[in-house]
């Protein structure tokens, strides 16, 4: 696999705030790479160093073998960006803003196959200010891949959608890797993170915390499964005794989460439900959570991602 | 380079949509002009003006159709070019084009062509209806009056730029614009022939910059040369290149 970026302690600073604060990774061809993280926490500032769009005050880049301070030109020919706060003229149609900026590449896409691989064929005579926000998203996705680029860089996709439209890009963005092209997003969203990412750098304050596939991360938590169940009245001592292994009970009323950590024969969920069924112990609800990214946040910077 | 060339022509064709495509910047350059003409024409007919000094023997439309192009200048410069530039940078349509490898002076000038266009088709809808419908006559040269007319639409498109460059926001840029395209249309003797104001307001519009426009633009359709015209052309002429300066060096991508 080849690296196609190449990051080593960079830094950016907004006057005395290090926005980034010496960041190092690198992105093998073919994936598709996540910062994930709370707003300011430096994301959108490492993708426009990235893209070339922000002068990094230290620290050494290379996109596709070269240095996007000198060689932006050459860079934008070959690499589809999409940014996270941008427009095109209100009264500009879908079908012209693709016509237009095909002629800003020398070897640009056809892109009456990308109106079409995008779902924007009904759309193509709408004004930009009359489509959805998940249209925009995907005609903003149509534009970064005019260059046929090999690689694509994508900020904050999806804030602002609603689930449905999230989940129509996460497919279309699944589109894009699977034609052999790198991706690189940012989101704030760990679900998506999660999701849609082959590996993920958690930032915060400019720093990455973790980086690994979403698996790998979760499973640095320790495993820890919790079942989660309501019953009718109180559940009777005997229920805790009945138990195997070291778990931990947190009940609050009705309702009962049971939780543990250790490595066990059974999974943990179906000796409670065999326990409550054996002693005839009514209860509804019941539900198993497994640790995601979000608790990963958690657990690395003592805080929730979402304020 | 040719692909260069060819996102230019393209981009200036979408510009000119675009530009036709906002009601306000198709009426008041192209229809408002004309109202305007047609109600003075009305009222007046092009009869000899005797009540305007210095234009004895010249048709009330036949001051009035220069003025009228000052008119368009000034509202497609403060107006048409502060806007757009403004709401472009505001809504993060020229950060879109730094994305692309094609540099963004692009839409600029893109800008400056279509917006000339516009005026310049401004100004002809003036001449054909005042020479079909009022018989006027272009006493001066055509070219020397062209001339007039690159120099004072090219002058107020600068301050259009500086305008868009400064404001904080499209909304202020947009207000600004008009605070100060207003007063100015009236002071300059654009809408209102300034010989007919009062000595003091006479004196205040003559520090108004669309003044100069007017006075050069009736002075050359009268057939008057560029020499009687040399304060109205060298102020003019001051204003592009101040307007160049500090609009380079305020003008902002984001």
């Amino acid at each position: 696999m080849n690296t196609i970026i190449q990051v080593e302690g960079l830094q950016k600073k907004y006057g005395e705030m290090a926005a980034v604060d010496g960041i190092s990774f690198e992105v093998q061809e073919g994936e598709i790479f996540g910062m994930v993280g709370p707003n300011g926490a430096g994301k959108t500032t490492t993708i426009e160093c990235l893209e070339g769009l922000r002068k990094p005050d230290r620290g050494m880049i290379r996109v596709l073998g070269m240095d996007p301070q000198n060689h932006g030109h050459a860079l934008k020919e070959c690499t589809g960006m999409q940014l996270q706060e941008s427009n095109l003229p209100a009264r500009m149609r879908v079908w012209e803003a693709l016509d237009l900026y095909a002629t800003f590449y020398p070897r640009a896409a056809d892109w009456r196959k990308l109106l079409v691989q995008l779902g924007l064929e009904e759309k193509q005579n709408t004004p930009f200010s009359k489509l959805s926000g998940g249209q925009k998203q995907r005609l903003f996705i149509a534009l970064a891949l005019l260059p046929e680029p090999n690689l694509i860089f994508l900020d904050e996709l999806t804030t602002g959608l609603d689930p449905q439209a999230r989940h129509t890009i996460w497919d279309l963005v699944r589109d894009v890797r699977s034609n052999g092209k790198t991706v690189i997003l940012t989101t704030h969203f760990m679900e998506e993170a999660e999701r849609l990412c082959d590996r993920v750098a958690i930032l915060d304050h400019g720093k990455i915390v973790a980086l690994d596939t979403p698996d790998a991360l979760i499973r640095l938590l320790g495993a820890e499964e919790r079942v989660v169940f309501t019953v009718e009245g109180s559940l009777p001592e005997d229920f805790k005794k009945n138990i195997s292994g070291k778990i931990q009970f947190d009940i609050e009323g009705n309702r009962v989460v049971v939780h543990g950590t250790d490595q066990r024969k059974t999974p943990l969920v179906s000796e409670v439900v065999n326990q409550l069924t054996a002693q005839h112990i009514p209860f509804h609800d019941l539900r198993t959570e497994q640790p995601n990214l979000e608790d990963v946040f958690l657990s690395l910077t003592g805080r929730r991602m979402r304020e | 380079m040719r692909y260069a060339m060819k996102s230019f022509l393209k981009m200036t064709w979408m510009e000119a949509k675009l530009f036709l495509r906002e009601p306000a910047n198709a009426f008041f350059t192209l229809l408002f002009p004309l109202i305007m003409l047609f109600i003075f024409g009305t009222i007046y007919g092009n009869k000899a003006a005797p009540s305007i000094p210095g234009a004895s023997g010249q048709g009330t439309i036949e001051t009035l159709i220069p003025a009228l192009i000052a008119m368009v200048i000034g509202m497609t410069g403060l107006m048409s070019i502060t806007m757009t530039m403004a709401s472009y940078r505001e809504n993060g349509i020229l950060r879109r084009l730094s994305t692309t490898p094609v540099s963004s002076l692009l839409v600029l000038f893109a800008q400056v062509v279509v917006v000339f266009v516009m005026t310049t088709l401004g100004m002809l809808l003036l001449i054909l209806a005042g020479k079909l419908v009022y018989h006027v006559q272009i006493e001066g040269n055509l070219l020397s009056l062209l001339g007039g007319f690159v120099l004072g639409s090219l002058s107020f498109f600068s301050i259009g730029f500086i305008l868009a460059g400064i404001m904080p926001s499209t909304r202020t840029a947009q207000i600004v614009a008009m605070v100060l395209l207003y007063p100015m249309l009236i002071l300059s003797g654009a809408a209102w022939p300034r010989e007919l104001m009062p000595a003091t307001v006479q004196k205040i519009s003559s520090f108004v910059p669309l003044t100069y426009v007017v006075n050069l633009l009736r002075g050359l359709w009268m057939g008057e040369s560029w020499n009687a015209h040399l304060l109205d052309a060298g102020i003019l002429v001051v204003m592009l290149l101040l307007g160049m300066i500090i609009s380079t060096r305020t003008f902002r991508w984001e």
